[in-house]
């Protein structure tokens, strides 16, 4: 009796867990199908539009990479993360360090400010950051992406590193200024080679969350070649009435796949991140 | 600020003033931060205010000044009321939906069973992979001709045949109806957001005392009762969180709209974030883009102290 539940409690396990996955990941299975199916299999309604009917074909993923600007896009979004990246380092370490550090009062109610900045939308931001970026000359630039998406990353890579931070014991330090370091020389020497993990957890989320940004590249770039995947793709390869299905869907696969795989290695401390800076 | 006392006698040369100061080298290492958005979100913020009650477009960028206008001007259009309207029934429904799916997800996830990370690996797809990418493999599956769900619905005939449930013709049009475009949008959302509420409710269900749930087992209560009485009550302040921060976020999102309908069909699915990129960017007319952004600038206030309140209020994990 209580085995038979025990196997019925186990089926339904499965078949939530299941039902849950396929949700999740359907559409991508979907763009696997759409990218290798040839013309004539895909735009037909009568056929079982789950598998291949005929033989698959690489034909979308050359027209992708060869007559489109889909390298040139990925190209771009490698140059803006990893602008971004370097940037969100140099102001969000020490950032962290010193909230980290010398949190007393006012540091925790900074903390919670920066947080809460992340929560002024880009929806309102980005009427006067076009203009900003217009006056600065960056219009249509991958600059003015540069100079804008730390606005995201900064706060929130900051709030990461301070967690970081905190973990790493203030003894460690003040041994080695007692050998004879500086405040900043402890940090850098003694202070970053340990949270090296941390670090790198900021680099794949700083990293991510630009490639992940819409609306910011939406606004302020319309030139094709200058174009990020994210915006890109939807834009790029939808023209008109003239859907090229086969590779809008290998493009949206290829810029997504390899994100996921990352994002999803740093998840656990992104959660843990995470739940610090909402639950402390 | 002892390990600051105990370095300030061992400078090696003058700068070391400055370098072991803790005071003053704190606020050195936080300043570029608190500047960079100071500089860019502060006073963003300040002239899309300004932008709100100004005439200014782009073919015209001069800035002046003409009162609330802009308010009445937006409010008396009748697209800005639909998508208001929208976009509640948007963010309310899809975050309802979402506490409620992550839940059940986070549940089944905090068991024990073979094959976990293949499941959690695809779980959270929709969240690690770009929005606008994985949006347009839903516009794929909401093709007006060759959407797998009329497929399946055809195949099995409730659609596409004369007296069939859902009517003779072949297609639904999914995202060509008003009420089934408003639903694929819906689900679409719901699709992305379940992956962080999945996460931040494992972190509450984790954060319940194990011995607990024990204790009440051993004292006989029923599953029902465990879940009324503990489970609920100690995770209900973080899921209020995760309902807050995804209704800010579905509020303020514009990217899964734009891909999938860009408001229509007739404005049926426009919420305000897309009606003011229309307005305010394809448009030109910056003033009423910055006064429709802006409109639900007191609701985000009041839901980001709200969260904060129960931030300080719940210290539970």
């Amino acid at each position: 009796m209580s085995r038979a539940r025990k196997i019925l409690g186990r089926g339904g396990l499965y078949t939530v867990i299941g039902g849950f996955a396929l949700f999740g990941a359907f559409p991508f299975y979907w763009m696997v199908i759409a990218t290798f199916k040839r013309d004539h299999d895909l735009f037909n309604p009568v056929a079982n539009p789950f598998i291949f009917n005929e033989p698959p074909t690489l034909d979308h993923l050359r027209l992708l990479i060869f007559d489109t600007h889909f390298v040139t896009y990925v190209m771009n979004t490698l140059w803006v993360g990893l602008a971004v990246v370097a940037i969100t380092l140099l102001v969000a370490v020490p950032a962290a360090y010193s909230l980290a550090r010398w949190a007393r009062g006012w540091g925790e109610t900074l903390g919670i400010g920066i947080f809460l900045t992340y929560l002024v939308p880009p929806t309102i931001l980005f009427i006067p950051l076009s203009r900003f970026a217009s006056a600065l000359g960056l219009q249509e630039s991958l600059w003015s992406l540069i100079l804008i998406y730390p606005t995201f990353t900064i706060p929130f890579c900051t709030w990461l590193l301070m967690g970081f931070f905190k973990t790493i014991p203030k003894d460690i330090e003040e041994q080695a200024m007692i050998d004879g370091h500086s405040r900043l020389g402890a940090m850098f020497w003694v202070v970053l080679p340990l949270g090296i993990s941390g670090l790198l957890t900021v680099v794949v989320f700083a990293f991510t969350l630009s490639m992940h940004e819409f609306i910011y590249a939406l606004t302020f770039i319309s030139v094709s070649a200058k174009k990020t995947v994210s915006i890109g793709v939807p834009t790029e390869l939808v023209r008109g009435d003239v859907f090229q299905w086969g590779p809008l869907m290998a493009g949206a696969l290829i810029a997504s796949i390899p994100v996921a795989v990352v994002y999803t290695f740093f998840l656990d401390r992104f959660i843990a991140g995470f739940t610090m800076g909402a639950v402390k | 600020m002892s390990a600051a006392g105990k370095a300030e006698g061992m400078g090696r040369d003058e700068q070391a003033g400055i370098r072991d100061n803790s005071g003053q080298l704190a606020l050195l290492m936080i300043a570029p931060a608190i500047l960079y958005i100071a500089a860019l979100i502060g006073f963003s913020f300040v002239l899309a205010i300004l932008y709100s009650v100004s005439d200014i477009t782009t073919g015209d960028p001069t800035l002046r000044i003409i009162g609330f206008q802009n308010f009445a001007a937006i409010l008396d259009n009748s697209v800005f009321r639909l998508a208001l309207k929208n976009t509640f029934f948007f963010a309310f429904t899809s975050q309802i939906l979402v506490i409620l799916l992550s839940r059940i997800v986070a549940t089944a996830l905090m068991k024990e069973f073979r094959g976990k990370w293949l499941a959690r690996f695809l779980i959270m797809l929709p969240w690690t992979a770009p929005i606008s990418l994985g949006t347009i493999g839903w516009l794929w599956m909401f093709d007006s001709i060759f959407s797998p769900f009329d497929w399946i619905l055809r195949y099995f005939g409730l659609l596409g045949s004369p007296g069939a449930l859902l009517g003779p013709m072949q297609n639904l049009y999914w995202l060509g109806v008003p009420g089934l475009a408003m639903a694929s949008v819906i689900i679409v959302h719901v699709w992305r957001l379940l992956p962080l509420a999945t996460v931040i409710q494992l972190a509450g269900l984790g954060s319940i005392p194990k011995d607990l749930l024990e204790a009440a087992e051993v004292d006989g209560a029923s599953p029902w009762r465990r879940t009324l009485e503990i489970t609920i009550p100690l995770t209900l302040p973080i899921v209020s969180i995760a309902f807050l921060f995804g209704l800010v976020f579905t509020f303020t999102d514009m990217t899964v709209v734009y891909v999938m309908t860009r408001g229509g069909p007739i404005h049926t699915t426009q919420v305000l974030s897309t009606w003011t990129f229309f307005k305010g960017i394809e448009g030109g007319d910056l003033a009423q883009g910055a006064a429709i952004s802006l409109f639900l600038f007191p609701v985000l206030a009041g839901i980001a102290i709200l969260m904060l309140r129960m931030v300080r209020k719940s210290e539970v994990v």
